[in-house]
């Protein structure tokens, strides 16, 4: 028999964290700080949308880009927020998850053989992505030195002539590094030079701890050239509900909405209209939640300086990415030995790139209770290590 | 700085202050200090626990009454209240707009405590015009905390 596959798809290797899953699920009774996604529940006025929607029966496909009171809902919301200005209509498309609009976005702008620039540490999806879509992944490996922020040297370097995405995944997962907008502004002018375009996942928008986010597509002549992505899941804890959208030129967003309707045909109706309560009703939640995570972070940051493990300050998302250099371990040795050892989860940064050898990732949304017990059990197999 | 102290403690007074100040990123001498003054101001008037009584061993009624009074010259209803509120009985008590003046919560051993001090205290006082008594039948919800029902964690416990 032939082989049914095709080459690209059995080349791409699964995902570290993939693997790694597969070893803690073994393990019924450990405890992790390992969850990408938030620890509380979807407000309940935002449920309750949802909940309305399938009560009066809104049971139907919407357009395909989606509800057309949600992306005016969603364009306002960009406007007050960050300082962008969208048109409803053609420039905005509601998808299955941040998730979706990457994908899409790339196949919607790649020919074979384009190289896209993907700085590590990241989230895992943008290698695959890049290469289903037939195009050439470029890595920057992010420096602790810099904060794991994108300098405009490291961009230049990476560039050649057939680069034409720089994937711009700030505030980051798994690093929890933001770019300031001086930082935007000095790659700003590479991209403008090299005249290439930006895929800004912004999923974690809400979740600075230092002044707002900045958007890159806010500044003069970028806007022309990004592609934002943004979603509901990380800022409304609605993760399970997967929407998210993405906003950018007309042009592109009109291609990607064309593989859309293919691929997908539109957004879970359901979700859309929850989504329209969230982003007209819901600052309030975001910003309680914020803090919470905020308070979260200057506490794990402090425990795991506290026990000697070098930490950088993350400013956005909700990681803290220590290094555990000093231990002369891998990452996936370390994790592997804490699961065994200690029956704690956390991801090895590895699963986010090869640079993130040396460092792990912990996520702090959890509760103040279930962070102490996790962090002390690291404590304590860090300081066996030590003696 | 005490906002967020606030925040932080409302739902979780046992919350201890060396966590406390690393989530707020301040000395422990700070935060308590911090504590300290709301404290002597009464911003912070107490440390309860919340109890889900049903579920003790200890069998109590709840009851909210609503009361009419009138107004005192010079003192509006604050005299009436405190005269009301300082009974042990009574665990609230709420200047109202609307239908009645006052909302008194009483808690008790029994409902005919709960009558008695109606009729014996409450009802008969100076001022008082009348009382309206509901007794709680099944409490849901208290402090922003449901009293049941709390959700496991759903979560896988890796993600990316």
């Amino acid at each position: 028999m032939r082989n049914p596959l095709a080459d690209k798809v059995t080349k791409i290797k699964p995902s570290g964290i993939r693997k790694f899953f597969d070893i803690v699920s073994e393990m019924k009774d450990a405890i992790s700080l390992g969850v990408g996604e938030p620890d509380f529940e979807t407000p309940w006025h935002i449920r309750e949308e949802g909940i309305y929607s399938l009560e009066k029966g809104k049971t139907h496909y919407t357009s395909n880009s989606g509800l057309k009171e949600l992306r005016e809902e969603i364009v306002r919301y960009l406007e007050r927020r960050f300082n962008l200005s969208y048109d409803p209509v053609a420039e905005t498309l509601v998808t299955v998850g941040g998730s979706e609009a990457i994908d899409i976005a790339l196949r919607a702008m790649l020919n074979p053989g384009d190289e896209v620039i993907i700085p590590q540490p990241c989230y895992v999806s943008y290698l695959p992505c890049t290469v289903l879509a037939d195009g050439a992944p470029v890595f920057i490996d992010l420096k602790a030195e810099n904060e794991f922020r994108l300098t405009a040297k490291e961009l230049e370097d990476a560039i050649t002539p057939k680069t034409k995405v720089l994937i711009l995944p700030f505030p980051n997962n798994p690093t929890g590094a933001v770019m300031t907008r001086s930082d935007l502004e000095a790659i700003a002018k590479v991209i403008e030079k090299h005249d290439i375009f930006v895929l800004s996942d912004e999923i974690y928008s809400e979740l600075t701890y230092c002044g707002d986010h900045v958007s890159i597509a806010s500044l003069p002549g970028m806007r022309e050239r990004t592609v934002v992505i943004n979603g509901f899941s990380k800022s409304y804890a609605m993760t399970g509900w997967r929407l998210g959208y993405a906003c950018g030129p007309k042009e592109i967003i009109s291609q990607m909405t064309k593989i859309h309707q293919f691929a997908i045909m539109c957004a879970p109706s359901t979700s859309q209209f929850a989504a329209v309560e969230a982003v007209k009703n819901g600052d309030a939640d975001v910003a309680r939640m914020r803090e919470s995570y905020d308070n979260r972070r200057r506490f794990v940051v402090s425990t795991l300086r506290g026990m000697g493990l070098d930490c950088f300050e993350p400013l956005g998302a909700f990681y803290a990415f220590p290094c555990i250099k000093q231990f002369g371990m891998t990452s996936d040795e370390f994790a592997t030995k804490l699961l065994q050892e200690e029956k704690l989860a956390v991801v090895p940064g590895t699963a986010f790139g090869d640079c993130g050898e040396g460092f792990l990732r912990i996520s702090y949304a959890y509760s103040l209770e279930k962070l102490k017990v996790a962090l002390g059990r690291l404590e304590d197999f860090t300081a066996r290590l030590k003696s | 700085m005490k906002d967020r102290i606030l925040h932080a403690i409302e739902k979780n007074s046992k919350i201890e202050i060396k966590d406390l100040a690393k989530m707020l990123g301040a000395t422990e001498d700070e935060v308590a200090a911090c504590i300290a003054e709301m404290e002597a101001d009464r911003v912070i008037c107490g440390y309860p626990v919340l109890i889900n009584w049903d579920k003790a061993e200890h069998e109590n009624v709840t009851a909210l009454i609503e009361v009419k009074v009138t107004p005192q010259r010079g003192q509006g209803f604050d005299k009436i209240a405190e005269r009301i509120y300082k009974y042990d009985e009574v665990e609230a008590v709420y200047l109202m707009s609307g239908g009645f003046d006052l909302t008194v919560v009483i808690r008790g051993k029994s409902m005919r405590e709960v009558a008695t001090f109606v009729s014996g205290h409450l009802a008969p006082m100076e001022y008082v015009l009348s009382t309206a008594t509901h007794f709680v039948l099944k409490k849901y919800k208290e402090h922003g905390i449901p009293l049941e029902n709390v959700t496991e964690e759903e979560r896988m416990l890796i993600t990316p």
